[in-house]
Formats: C-alpha cells, sequence, structure tokens
C-alpha cells in the first residue's frame, strides 16, 4: 500500500477524480468524429471543470463556467453544426503522427517546466504572497464588499474589465457582420398545429422563463456580496431569452426582444460603462475611480445609514460605481449573447430556405 | 509520491491542453477545431486556478471571522500551516486569478462565437468546412479565375 503524504485529504481525492474525468472525456473528444458527440462532450467538460473550479476555492469561475461552458457555448457550437452539417473526416493516420510529435514536445516540456513551480496550495508562492493577499487585505478598507473577486473586477482593475467588456461588444458586432441581425426573409408564422405538439414544454417555458429573469436579477445584485456579477447574470438573462426562442420561435422572440433593441443595448452597456469613469474624471479622481463618483457636495448629504453601517459612509461611491459597472456589463453581455444567437438562428432559417429552392 | 500529487494538477492541465492543441492540429473540420482551441483555452484557465489555490483556504469572500462560520472555516486550517504562515483565522485563495479567468472565460465564447461565424461563411462559400477540401476548391477557383484576369 502506499504511504499517503499527511497533506492528503478529502479535497485532493476529489481533485485527482475530477481531473481523470476531464482527461477521459478530452480523450473521448480527440477521438470522437462525430460533431454532435464532441460538443456534447464539450458541454459535459465545462460542466465537470466547473465542479473542479469549486474544489479549487474559485465560486465566480465556476459559475461563469458553468453557465458559459455548458450553457451559451453548447448553443452557439450547435447553431454552428446545424449550418455546417456533416461529420469531420476520418483523417489518415499518417497525418497524425506528426501533431501527435510535436503535442508530445510541447507537453513534455511545459511538464518539465511545471516540475520547478511551487506545490499545489503553497501560500508563499510568488503568485499568492504579494498582489493577490495585497487585494484580499485592502478590499475591506478601500471597498469594503465582502466578495473580493467582485471588487477586484469592477474596482481595481476596473479598467481591464471595461477592456473586456469591449471586446465582447467587439465580438457581438464582428458576428453580426457576418452573419447578419436575423433572418434576411420575414419569417413565415409557425404552423398552427405546432403549438399543440409542444403544449409541456411551453407552459414549462413560460413558468421558467420569469424565473430565470429574475434569478438573473439577483446573481447580478448579489454580486457584491456572493459569487455573481454581471458577466453571470447577463449570460442568464441571455439564456432566458434564448429559451423563449428555443419553445416559441424566432419570430415571437424578435417580436418581444427586437434585434435593433439588442444591438442598441450592447452599446448602452458600454457607454454606462464608460460614462462612470468619465464621471468620476470630471470629480477630479481618475478615470472609474469610484471614490469620487459622487461631487464632494451630494456625498455629504448621503447619511450613512443607507449602507447599515455608519463607518462604511465613505464606500458610498464604490458601491454605487460596482454596481453601476456591473449593469453596463449585464446590459453588454446578454445583449451580445442574444444578437449572437440571432445570427446563428437566423441563417438556420436562411440555410433550410436555401436547400429548399435547391 | 508527495511531490508527484503536489504537482498533479500541472502535469494534468497540460495533458488537457496537449489534447485541444492535439485537435487543433489534427482535425480538418474547422468545427471540430473550434472546439479543440476552446479545451485549450479553458486548460489555460484551470492552470491559472490552481496556482491560485490556498491550502485550507476558501473561496476570496470575506466571512466574519466572529461569526460561527467564520470559526467553522478558521478552523479547518491546518495548525502546521499556521505555524508555518503565521496566518490566523480564515484563509483565501487568492482573487487574482479567479477575476483574470472569470473574464477570460466570457470573451472565450464571443471570440468562439466569431469563429464559428466564419466556418459558417466558410461553408457557404464553399460547401464543406473541410480544410482539405476548401485548399482544393480555393486552388481549382484561382487557376480558373487566372486566365481571365
Amino acid at each position: 500500500m502506499i504511504a499517503l503524504p499527511p497533506s492528503f485529504d478529502a479535497n485532493l481525492a476529489i481533485d485527482i477524480g475530477l481531473l481523470l474525468m476531464l482527461l477521459a472525456i478530452a480523450g473521448a473528444i480527440v477521438r470522437t468524429r462525430s460533431l454532435l458527440a464532441a460538443i456534447i462532450l464539450f458541454s459535459i467538460y465545462s460542466l465537470v471543470s466547473a465542479v473542479w473550479l469549486v474544489v479549487m476555492d474559485a465560486a465566480d469561475v465556476a459559475f461563469t463556467e458553468a453557465v458559459v461552458g455548458a450553457g451559451v457555448s453548447t448553443i452557439v457550437l450547435l447553431g454552428a453544426i446545424l449550418l455546417t452539417r456533416g461529420e469531420a473526416e476520418k483523417p489518415d493516420w499518417r497525418r497524425l503522427i506528426a501533431p501527435a510529435l510535436v503535442c508530445m514536445l510541447v507537453g513534455g516540456l511545459l511538464v518539465y517546466a511545471a516540475m520547478g513551480l511551487p506545490a499545489l496550495g503553497d501560500a508563499a508562492s510568488p503568485a499568492n504572497a504579494y498582489v493577490g493577499r495585497a487585494y484580499l487585505q485592502q478590499t475591506p478598507n478601500d471597498i469594503g464588499i465582502p466578495n473580493v473577486v467582485t471588487a477586484v473586477l469592477s474596482s481595481y482593475r476596473g479598467f481591464d474589465t471595461l477592456g473586456e467588456t469591449t471586446v465582447i461588444f467587439a465580438a457581438g458586432v464582428g458576428v453580426a457582420l457576418m452573419l447578419g441581425f436575423g433572418p434576411r426573409a420575414s419569417l413565415a408564422p409557425p404552423p398552427a398545429s405546432v403549438g399543440d405538439q409542444h403544449v409541456v414544454l411551453r407552459v414549462a417555458a413560460k413558468l421558467l422563463i420569469p424565473l430565470i429573469a429574475l434569478y438573473a436579477l439577483y446573481v447580478q445584485f448579489h454580486g457584491d456580496l456572493g459569487a455573481g456579477g454581471g458577466f453571470q447574470a447577463g449570460v442568464i438573462m441571455a439564456a432566458a431569452i434564448i429559451l423563449h426562442a428555443l419553445v416559441f420561435g424566432l419570430r415571437e422572440t424578435m417580436a418581444a426582444v427586437p434585434p435593433k433593441v439588442a444591438r442598441s443595448v450592447a452599446a448602452l452597456g458600454v457607454l454606462l460603462f464608460a460614462g462612470v469613469g468619465v464621471v468620476c474624471l470630471m470629480n477630479g479622481g481618475g478615470f472609474l475611480d469610484y471614490d469620487y463618483l459622487f461631487a464632494p457636495s451630494v456625498e455629504k448629504q448621503i447619511p450613512g445609514w443607507l449602507l447599515g453601517d455608519p463607518d462604511h459612509a465613505h464606500h458610498w461611491g464604490q458601491h454605487f460605481g460596482i454596481l453601476t459597472i456591473e449593469f453596463g456589463v449585464l446590459l453588454t453581455v446578454s445583449a451580445v449573447m442574444v444578437t449572437i444567437f440571432y445570427g446563428f438562428a437566423g441563417r438556420t432559417v436562411d440555410v433550410a430556405r436555401d436547400e429548399a429552392r435547391r | 509520491m508527495s511531490f508527484i500529487l503536489s504537482h498533479l494538477n500541472y502535469i494534468a492541465v497540460t495533458a488537457l491542453m496537449m489534447a485541444g492543441l492535439f485537435i487543433v492540429f489534427s482535425s480538418g473540420n474547422l468545427i471540430k477545431r473550434m472546439i479543440g482551441l476552446a479545451i485549450f483555452q479553458t486548460s489555460t484557465g484551470l492552470f491559472y486556478i490552481s496556482l491560485g489555490k490556498v491550502s485550507g483556504g476558501t473561496a476570496a469572500i470575506a466571512v466574519d471571522a466572529a461569526s460561527p462560520e467564520g470559526k467553522a472555516l478558521a478552523a479547518q486550517v491546518d495548525p502546521a500551516y499556521i505555524a508555518q504562515y503565521g496566518v490566523d483565522g480564515v484563509v483565501y485563495s487568492n482573487p487574482l486569478p479567479h477575476v483574470l479567468i472569470l473574464t477570460a472565460i466570457v470573451v472565450g465564447v464571443a471570440t468562439l462565437a466569431v469563429g464559428l461565424a466564419i466556418a459558417v461563411r466558410v461553408r457557404e462559400a464553399f460547401g464543406t468546412v473541410e480544410a482539405d477540401e476548401i485548399e482544393v476548391l480555393s486552388r481549382v477557383e484561382s487557376t480558373q479565375q487566372g486566365p481571365q484576369a
């Protein structure tokens, strides 16, 4: 029997188990030729890695991975195979030798380099000892919210997050430019008989969609206190709209949330985020320095009890700044996801029509 | 044995990364390549998160050390660990990698969508998303159009 080191605990056992599952799923994705199977396996891969992220204490990341990886990525990939069809061709085994050698070489070098890294869970490692610890120690004083991840994301590194929100917006614009904002031809109304077949789905969806939207808002406004925030909430909100489209048809959803609204809201979110930064600038602070969100004369009027604790009145600007920019992130992320979905779903209609014409 | 266990995450993450890279290299199908790229990207995230883990730690959401939850979490921290690093009370994992990877995941799905949109347009232009067939078709096209132009 192998003598286990004293540091071996249940967490490490779960860690190893989940890593083995991830490796098995990745191996299955390498082997499979069916694109549908690869996509479903990738969805499972995301879900398992979300569980693994919880073991690694990354609650916020796990949340995002579960929503994005297992949810939206799968929908986008399924939309893409609907439009492209077919199976991956079986490659000639001789053509796999060179890639396999390169991967083994690179992997070997990386593992060799990784041997010099600090052990898993080392609190004194350079990554954990300096800037990470400083954020943990100074957040109660500087920002005054319990969730340090949200504090770093939206306040300390707010400029970084503004850049990422802009990248998401740009990606939405890119997809819209390539695939359009929706179907080019006007959608035909669905045949009357279709609705009756999906009555259970419709009733269930009607019940679920408001709850999903409400949950998104909870995740949004609870982001300061626990795991959550604008990115996760945005994707959940988009999931509610996409579910509506899957059950009631694209035509109904486009009547409820027109593509024009979606793309305007996407731009509005980035504008709101950057606007908060500009307001801070105008009040004499740095860009996105929320301590200057309110002019001093305004801030004096704010009673301390509004935040529950009179001592934390000076965090008023931080609280409102973070809530506002997170709301901007919610708007951009949800609207971009919906725009992307409209782009892919709209093409599906076109492709079906083109093939019917042929 | 202890050394391997403490570096196991890095080895496993490298293997996942290479699985993604292998799919990108070996598959001619553009959609499958995008899946490989997504696996590669996810594994990079897992690597970052591994580096930010602090043993005995919890998610970086502040807990009142005097509350029952705070006391229960502080009790989980290994005494030897406290003796070595001199931390008292609740220990948190490093929040910085979490922030970086959280945004990277959402940006990742947006860029995945852009890649897939390109694949969709490629299929509309060539009728296939297999890289080899596209290469042949574009070569045929260029030789046909060459003399006219």
